[in-house]
């Protein structure tokens, strides 16, 4: 492995363990939040001992957010200090209004995990909140410095020099919203999913069945509506990223030739000598219709770039279609989960619809780690897209395969350990929690 | 406008210092107990440390960031010449990190106990070691653009005898300033007893290392002497925070402990205004060549604008919630987490 791939695997590694943790730090806060306001409305102590259960739960996912987030913010030096350099006070602005974010979501745990029977109760719920709109607020604000790479804005570039440099306009760039909400959205579905998924493998062990089954109803109709939106925000996002970064798009869709009624291909295998995909499923017009809204439209292919900035193609294919896959599948659940509570409610005791849910633990975050890689994969060969490229940010110091392994090795640990706390927190609940 | 964000990035390295200091102290006190007495140590440490610690090292992310918004030069060449004391410096943070906290909410109580308290322990050693390796060599001028060779780029921009001292140095003042923030927190005259006793075996080890550093400079050419001694200010720092020691001593020794916060916190605001104003406003020495100016590596005008603006209203924000935080777990009997 040479050290440029290696510092791209690293920071990939990186941010794609970090992003599993940023997507509870976003999202956890709001379910505690209702399940302790349930609680004090209810004075139903079932519903104090979910949410303390699931703040400690927190404590252990905010501890490693935060740290592999402040490794972040060295290594986007350690890694790429030729693009910080030019990068950082264009794309800044939001990291400093995270700083702001993160420090308010640090102080308000202290409060709300520090101050059960200590505050007035509503001050202490409201600091639990505070949680979790600064997770959600520090959440938009890195999307937007990572949308600014993908949509650069801000500045002018002429010779090689940076010019003119307007930080807030950088921060507002062409594609900051788009991913803001998809993000948001898929933070809420993955962690909704994950959650009621934990806990209806629980129940389905008849294990403190009240407990979890009002944990369970509570991250479920979250990730439910979630998932009913997302495939929206996605085609929001398609058509700006048929705007904004149309080879992006054509190797999302392994779309080769620039054509009219163009065809949404399904599953194949993309072929990047020959410039054709084998075995797919095409759908006439379809691809024409979700870039452009219009069966007709024509949608430019990998054809219309040169090769030197063609993405790899199979790669950030096979992601976008794992991401809608799974996004497809979670739709399924939700809208058949709602006509459960809506129409079938003696379904919601059966065995298979807690199993299904059993099944769809991890379908979220795979379908989060495969859309990041869809952008991100999907950006290259630049880092800044259309202005620097990767291979020109990289650090020249020699021996990054080194330090890709030591970190390797570290998030693999990390990753075990908080698995094994998990699973013990949720096997000690009978001890822990579920006491009157 | 720049003078706000360098005022910041100055506060935030000082904060970080002290109360990042005191909490990678904690770690290092737990690690020179003996061991009958770890578990009292890590309960009264616990309870001191325990809703402020992830505020504690927000610090070093608010610097971080004025460096790479506000300084990328800077914050790129020592990204670049600083790797691998860096990534030494984040495995540790992201051990300890994790192994405090983890420690803390492991629902079941049994040998995995060990390996947290191990771990956090080494690396509340390891960290502020290397964070005084990397300062030391910010200022010493052993980075060297120039070099061309693997090991004189990469290994002795930090590996000298003046960054190692002033690493261990920052490690004997953490261990310090860990002990005398304690002492304030213990409820019973025998713990307190405990901490004012390691308090003073600190204060020791940190003149000691102090002496070290002082040698390390003699022996690598570094003019720290010019740097204390220079100017009016440096002179004056550095013979308050003499008198201050000799003050300090004396109430240790009497058992008085009321002023003991304010004078250890002063005692490392002077030092720390002692080396910068001399550098000022040089951040980092390089090896032959003018050394990175902030007023010079700058970013534009409108950047450094808008991140003082962001930086100033960010603290009214954070400030007063910070100040309730730590003045409502100050009066309380025992924060205990759930
Ligand atoms: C629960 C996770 C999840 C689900 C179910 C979906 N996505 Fe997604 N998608 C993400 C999670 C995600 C993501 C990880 O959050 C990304 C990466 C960057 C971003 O902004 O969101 C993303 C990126 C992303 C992009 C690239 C945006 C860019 O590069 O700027 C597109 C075009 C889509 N998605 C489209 C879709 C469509 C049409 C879906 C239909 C079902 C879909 N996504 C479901
Ligand atoms: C947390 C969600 C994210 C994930 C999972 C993710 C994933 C990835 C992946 C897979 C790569 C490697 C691409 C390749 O080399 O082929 C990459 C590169 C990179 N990402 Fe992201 N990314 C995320 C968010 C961000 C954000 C928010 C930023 C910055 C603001 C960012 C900055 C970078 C940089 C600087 C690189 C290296 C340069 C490059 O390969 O283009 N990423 N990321
Ligand atoms: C899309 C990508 C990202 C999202 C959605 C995201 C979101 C978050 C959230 C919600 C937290 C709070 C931690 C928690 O509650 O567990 C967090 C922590 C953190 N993130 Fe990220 N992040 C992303 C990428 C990055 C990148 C690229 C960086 C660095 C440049 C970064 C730096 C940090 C830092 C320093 C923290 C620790 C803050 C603390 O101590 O609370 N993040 N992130």
């Amino acid at each position: 492995m040479d050290d440029f791939i290696a510092a791209r695997s690293q920071m990939a590694l990186s941010l794609g363990f970090h992003i599993i943790f940023s997507c509870i730090g976003m999202i956890m806060p709001f379910f505690m939040a209702v399940s302790h306001f349930k609680w004090l409305k209810t004075g139903n102590i079932v519903y104090r001992n979910v949410t303390r259960a699931w703040s400690r739960g927190v404590a252990i996912f905010f501890a490693t957010g935060a740290v592999s987030g402040t490794v972040l913010s060295f290594e986007l030096g350690l890694l790429w200090p030729e693009f910080m350099k030019h990068a950082g006070p264009i794309f800044g602005m939001p990291f400093s209004l995270e700083g702001t974010a993160f420090f308010i979501e640090a102080i308000a745990l202290g409060f709300y995990l520090y101050g059960w029977n200590k505050f007035n109760k509503w001050f202490h719920w409201f600091t639990g909140v505070i949680v979790g709109v600064s997770g959600l607020a520090s959440g938009i604000l890195v999307v937007a410095a990572n949308a600014w790479m993908n949509s650069p804005a801000g500045f002018d570039y002429v010779n090689g020099q940076y010019l003119n440099i307007d930080p807030i306009a950088a921060m507002f760039n062409d594609a900051w919203f788009s991913q803001a909400l998809h993000m948001i959205l898929a933070a809420l579905t993955a962690t909704g999913f994950a959650v009621a998924g934990v806990h209806a493998l629980m129940i389905l062990k008849r294990k403190h069945i009240q407990f979890h089954t009002k944990a369970f109803r509570i991250a479920a109709v979250f990730a439910c509506a979630g998932a009913i939106l997302q495939p929206l925000s996605g085609d929001i996002s398609a058509k700006d990223v048929a705007k904004r970064q149309p080879v992006k798009l054509a190797a999302m869709e392994a779309h080769f030739k620039t054509e009219e009624k163009a065809a949404l291909i399904l599953g194949g295998i993309p072929d990047e000598k020959n410039d054709t995909v084998h075995y797919a499923l095409k759908i006439p017009g379809a691809l024409s219709f979700l870039a452009h809204g219009n069966f007709k439209t024509s949608v430019t292919g990998l054809d219309a770039f040169p090769k030197d900035v063609h993405p790899p193609v199979a790669i950030t294919h096979y992601a976008f279609q794992v991401m809608v896959g799974l996004g497809m599948l979670m739709l399924l659940i939700a809208v058949f989960y709602f006509f459960t509570l809506w129409r079938k409610r003696s379904w919601l005791e059966k065995r298979w619809l807690l199993k299904l849910f059993t099944i769809a633990i991890p379908v979220g975050f795979i379908a989060v780690e495969a859309g990041w890689t869809v952008t991100e994969v999907g950006r290259q060969p630049w880092i800044i897209y259309g202005i620097m490229r990767t291979r020109d940010a990289v650090t020249p110091m020699p021996g990054i395969v080194y330090s890709f392994y030591i970190f390797t090795a570290v998030y693999v640990s990390l990753s075990v350990i908080v698995m094994l706390l998990l699973y013990r927190q949720v096997k000690m609940v009978g001890k822990l929690y579920d006491v009157a | 406008m720049l003078y706000v964000v360098m005022a910041y990035l100055w506060a935030s390295i000082l904060l970080y210092v002290l109360m990042g200091g005191a909490d990678f102290g904690a770690g290092i006190l737990e690690f020179l107990s003996t061991r009958k007495s770890k578990d009292q140590t890590r309960r009264v440490m616990y309870r001191a440390i325990g809703p402020i610690w992830e505020a504690n090292h927000m610090w070093l992310i608010i610097a971080i960031v004025i460096l790479f918004v506000g300084f990328p030069v800077i914050y790129a060449t020592v990204s670049v010449y600083l790797h691998i004391p860096l990534t030494i410096m984040l495995l540790g943070i992201v051990a300890r990190g994790t192994a405090f906290s983890f420690r803390n909410y492991d629902a079941v109580k049994d040998k995995m106990q060990v390996v947290y308290s191990k771990t956090f322990m080494y690396s509340s050693v390891i960290t502020p070691l290397f964070l005084g390796i990397i300062a030391g060599s910010a200022v010493s001028g052993k980075i060297d653009p120039q070099a061309t060779h693997f090991l004189d780029a990469y290994i002795f921009s930090w590996l000298g005898f003046f960054p190692v001292s002033v690493g261990i140095f920052t490690a004997t003042i953490c261990g310090f300033l860990a002990a005398v923030f304690i002492i304030g927190e213990t409820k019973t005259e025998t713990e307190r007893q405990r901490f004012i006793q390691k308090a003073r075996h600190m204060s020791l080890a940190a003149i000691a290392a102090a002496v070290l550093v002082l040698a390390a400079a003699h022996a690598d050419n570094i003019p720290l002497a010019h740097w204390l001694f220079g100017n009016p200010v440096s002179i004056a720092c550095v013979v308050l925070a003499a008198v201050s020691l000799i003050w300090m001593w004396v109430s240790l020794f009497r058992g008085s402990t009321r002023w003991l916060r304010i004078i250890a916190g002063a005692q490392i605001t002077l030092l720390l205004v002692a080396i910068t104003y001399e550098h000022y406003p040089v951040l980092i020495n390089l090896k032959d060549t003018e050394g990175l100016s902030l007023l010079i590596h700058k970013g534009s005008d409108k950047t450094i604008h808008a991140l003082a603006v962001a930086l100033l209203a960010g603290s009214i924000f954070i400030l007063p919630a910070l100040f309730y935080l730590l003045y409502s777990f100050n009066r309380q009997e025992e924060p205990v987490a759930d």
